[in-house]
């Protein structure tokens, strides 16, 4: 809305994607603050996990893959950082040093050449089988999101039936905390 | 200190803590327990309001003119939801507001218990923060960080929703400690490297301007006095918006009178022209931008501001600096004094000699009338009759407010209340009634419409109860005039429901509700009805009856660019002045 009817510099700008790390206080709703804070404000998210990281302290760590220009990633952040319970928010992306990592569950059903096809191609993705009948597979696999979307791409036509994504867990290299 | 006491003694216990005096409420099932207690106690005065909304206006209107925590207590369900469009006005107008909502007993939320509402979720986007307390244990602290988070940073209302169960329970009381909160800390000083810039640029500059906001007011008198001090010593014309009324005087040399929108020409082609802007505690609102593309194309920007999602939002800035206005203007002025900048005072005078082009124009010129009362001749008749007098004034949403912050000049901070951001029709009888709550020997006028005022005219009852002399002063056009303005300028005259065909006889109102009503219909009459206004010692509705087709000039039409502004003789043919995309900008 905004952008069409109030034309700004920023729209010049074209969209990054950044993977944002909220470190906030464990309590109720805070999760609601966060993703209220994107719906309403038309910010996108493509992909959100979280989970308490420090129980004594009821912290959790919520890591969002966000996209945006420039200037509505600064605001994203400010946005996110002046919520009460925020503690922190880093820009993994900005500081080039961003582990990021996701994990998929897989269900892939079939029988004769293409399910060993099937676990031809887990074994060259390092994806193990958790589950397994005569005529099906659950493949858990664990990395970059674009490496779990080339392997369900590659699952589609081998009876591909369902798969559940945990979204994005990041953290930075080295041995500072981010 | 800590004692045994119930929750809603807590509660109590707390608003005294922290220095309330004054709670504006509705009581209802859910909060009973905290009205027993209100009834034991002296210390807190307890206005009773007739709508939850004006409860939260007239606490909003007692905390901007204060400077202090504006304080609310209401029901569940329908007392919070009734109070949602104040808790939203205070949120766009940053003022700081606690409002205690009752709640079912926690072991009914979610069962759709008798009023029940999701109160913290349906309150989440419009407060700064909210709390549902399902522990007695839990409840002094949140009671203390509830007032810190109000008042701190940049300021906002907050909620504490509190369970019946929770109000009954025992627990041990303490008092405000000096906790430091666990993750909200708010920088007030602002970086030094970027103050020094800042006073370079302010140095360097030929064509500057500051353009000042609410953020000034929020941060206190002390501010003003800066802003006042480093507006004189480097001579620069400012400008405000409309919530950084009276900030700066409205009458001195170097005030162009209010920007944006409705603003003068001569701020904002001051804006328009600049080569630096000095920005400080406004937001850069769109009221204020027009079109963004062409928002003053040749200036750099400094932006002071408490809060860091201010800047960059909308325009991108040059020096951002992110603190208090008070703490950030005592430091630009100790470091002007230790650097002594030399100004281009040639380049300055050129500068002023421009203004004095765009202030010849007199934008805010009208054609007189001595056969009806012209709006703008309604304001400043009162403004002349309330000279050198203790007074505030207070608004509703139109034409009318517009008039208002051209007309009015204020010399001092705290003295306006209008609703800005949201904009709310309505606002202005109940802030009154908080605002005189405050000040009960000052002179409160609320600058009224005739339709704003049926919003919440219930609450002149509250008026006359607590014997409030507030003065309504309508300016009435029998029109929604600011609707039909838009539609004179936009939608070829079509006037859609924009008319009043059926109005109160306000006198009689007054009269019905224990007031007085004052009519006046004649400019001749017009300066002895004021004076009997002001004389009267209860609340008044002063209908007075003006030009219904007077529009509100200058103004920027949406979507267009400072220096593309209309005034009161050009306007045939603005409709073509103004494009779709204008249209989509209200
Ligand atoms: C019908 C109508 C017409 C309008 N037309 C106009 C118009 O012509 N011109 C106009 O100006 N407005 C107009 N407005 C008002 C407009 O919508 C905005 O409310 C107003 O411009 C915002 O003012 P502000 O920028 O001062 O920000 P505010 O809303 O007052 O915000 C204050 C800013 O200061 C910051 N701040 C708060 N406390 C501090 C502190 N202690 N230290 C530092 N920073 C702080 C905040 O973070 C915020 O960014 C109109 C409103 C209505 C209803
Ligand atoms: C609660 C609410 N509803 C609708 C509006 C839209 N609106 C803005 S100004 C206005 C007309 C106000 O009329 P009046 O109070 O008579 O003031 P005037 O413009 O005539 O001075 C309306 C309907 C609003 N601002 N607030
Ligand atoms: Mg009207």
């Amino acid at each position: 809305m905004n952008t069409t009817h109030y034309p700004s510099a920023h729209i010049f700008q074209s969209p990054e994607t950044h993977t944002l790390s909220v470190v906030v206080d464990n309590e109720p709703g805070v999760l609601a603050r966060v993703v209220g804070l994107f719906s309403g404000r038309g910010y996108n998210i493509e992909s959100l996990t979280v989970s308490e990281t420090e129980h004594e302290k009821h912290l959790s760590r919520i890591t969002i893959v966000t996209t945006g220009t420039p200037m509505v990633i600064e605001q994203i952040k400010n946005q996110l950082d002046r919520l009460v319970p925020v503690h922190r928010v880093v820009d993994l992306t900005v500081s080039g040093k961003v582990l990021a990592r996701e994990l998929a569950l897989i269900k892939v059903k079939g029988k004769g050449e293409a399910r060993v096809e099937a676990l031809r191609l887990g074994d060259a993705f390092r994806a193990r089988v958790v589950d397994a009948t005569t005529e099906s597979f659950v493949f858990e696999i664990t990395g970059k999101s674009d490496k779990i979307d080339e392997f369900v791409g590659l699952m589609g036509p081998l009876g591909l039936v369902e798969y559940s994504r945990t979204g994005v867990a990041a953290i930075s290299r080295g041995p500072e905390a981010s | 200190m800590s004692r045994q006491m119930t929750g809603a003694e807590m509660v109590i216990a707390a608003l005294q803590d922290q220095g309330v005096e004054v709670l504006f409420g509705y009581p209802g099932g859910s909060v009973l327990p905290i009205y027993d207690e209100i009834f034991k106690q002296e210390k807190i005065r307890h206005v009773l309001v007739r709508h939850e909304q004006g409860a939260v206006h007239a606490a909003e209107g007692y905390a901007r003119s204060t400077g202090k925590v504006g304080a609310v207590l209401v029901t569940s369900g329908p007392g919070a939801t009734n109070a949602v469009t104040g808790l939203t006005d205070a949120l766009l107008d940053s003022i700081p507001l606690v409002c205690i909502t009752g709640q079912v007993p926690t072991h009914l939320i979610g069962n759709d218990a008798f009023q029940e509402c999701d109160t913290v979720g349906i309150t989440r986007p419009c407060t700064k923060h909210n709390w549902l307390v399902k522990r007695i244990e839990d409840l002094p602290r949140i009671l203390h960080e509830a007032f810190h988070v109000a008042k701190s940073g940049r300021p906002g209302p907050v909620v504490i929703d509190i369970p019946k169960d929770v109000q009954f329970a025992t627990g041990t009381y303490h008092g405000p400690k000096n906790i430091q909160h666990k993750t909200y800390r708010p920088k007030v000083k602002g970086d030094m490297d970027a103050i020094r810039h800042a006073v370079q640029m302010i140095g360097k500059a030929h064509r500057p301007i500051f353009y000042t906001g609410g953020g000034v007011i929020n941060s206190g008198p002390h501010a003003s006095q800066l802003l006042r001090e480093l507006v004189k010593t480097t001579g620069f014309p400012i400008t405000s918006t409309l919530m950084g009324l009276g900030a700066y005087p409205g009458n001195d040399e170097q005030f162009l009178g209010m920007l944006g929108m409705h603003g003068t020409l001569e701020a904002n082609m001051a804006m328009h022209e600049s080569d630096l802007i000095v920005c400080v505690g406004a937001r850069f609102d769109d009221r204020i931008t027009g079109r963004l593309d062409a928002f003053a194309p040749h200036a750099k920007k400094i932006h002071i501001d408490i809060d860091p999602s201010s800047i960059n939002k909308i325009i991108k800035v040059d020096v951002p600096i992110v603190g208090d206005v008070g703490h950030v203007l005592e430091d630009m002025i100790r470091v002007w004094k230790q650097t002594q900048p030399t100004i281009d005072k040639a380049a300055l005078q050129k500068w002023w000699d421009k203004i004095a082009v765009w202030r010849g124009r007199k934008c805010l010129a009208y054609r007189a009338s001595d056969e009806i009362i012209k709006p703008q001749y309604a304001i400043q008749r009162l403004r002349e009759a309330v000279k050198g007098k203790d007074v505030y004034f207070t608004t509703e949403v139109g034409q009318h407010q517009m008039w208002a912050a051209q007309f009015l000049k204020f010399d001092e901070p705290n003295r306006w209340m209008t609703s800005g951001g949201l904009g709310t029709m309505g606002y202005g009888i109940p802030a009154a009634v908080g605002v005189q709550m405050a000040h009960p020997n000052s002179l409160v006028i609320d600058i009224a419409g005739e339709a704003s005022v049926m919003m919440t005219m219930q609450e002149i009852s509250t008026a006359v109860q607590y014997r409030l002399p507030i003065k309504i002063f309508i300016l009435n056009n029998h029109y929604m005039g600011m609707v039909r303005q838009w539609q004179e300028l936009l939608h070829g005259g079509r006037y859609s429901e924009s008319y009043s065909e059926a109005l109160p006889d306000f006198v009689k109102l007054a009269e019905a509700m224990g007031g007085v009503g004052i009519r006046c219909e004649k400019p001749s009459e017009l300066d002895a009805a004021i004076a009997e206004m002001i004389a009267v010692k209860k609340p008044v509705i002063f209908d007075c009856v003006v030009d219904p087709a007077e529009n509100c000039f200058p103004m920027i039409p949406s979507g267009k660019a400072h220096n593309e502004m209309l005034f009161g003789e050009a306007v045939e043919n603005i409709g073509d002045v103004i494009d779709e995309k204008g249209k989509m900008l209200v």
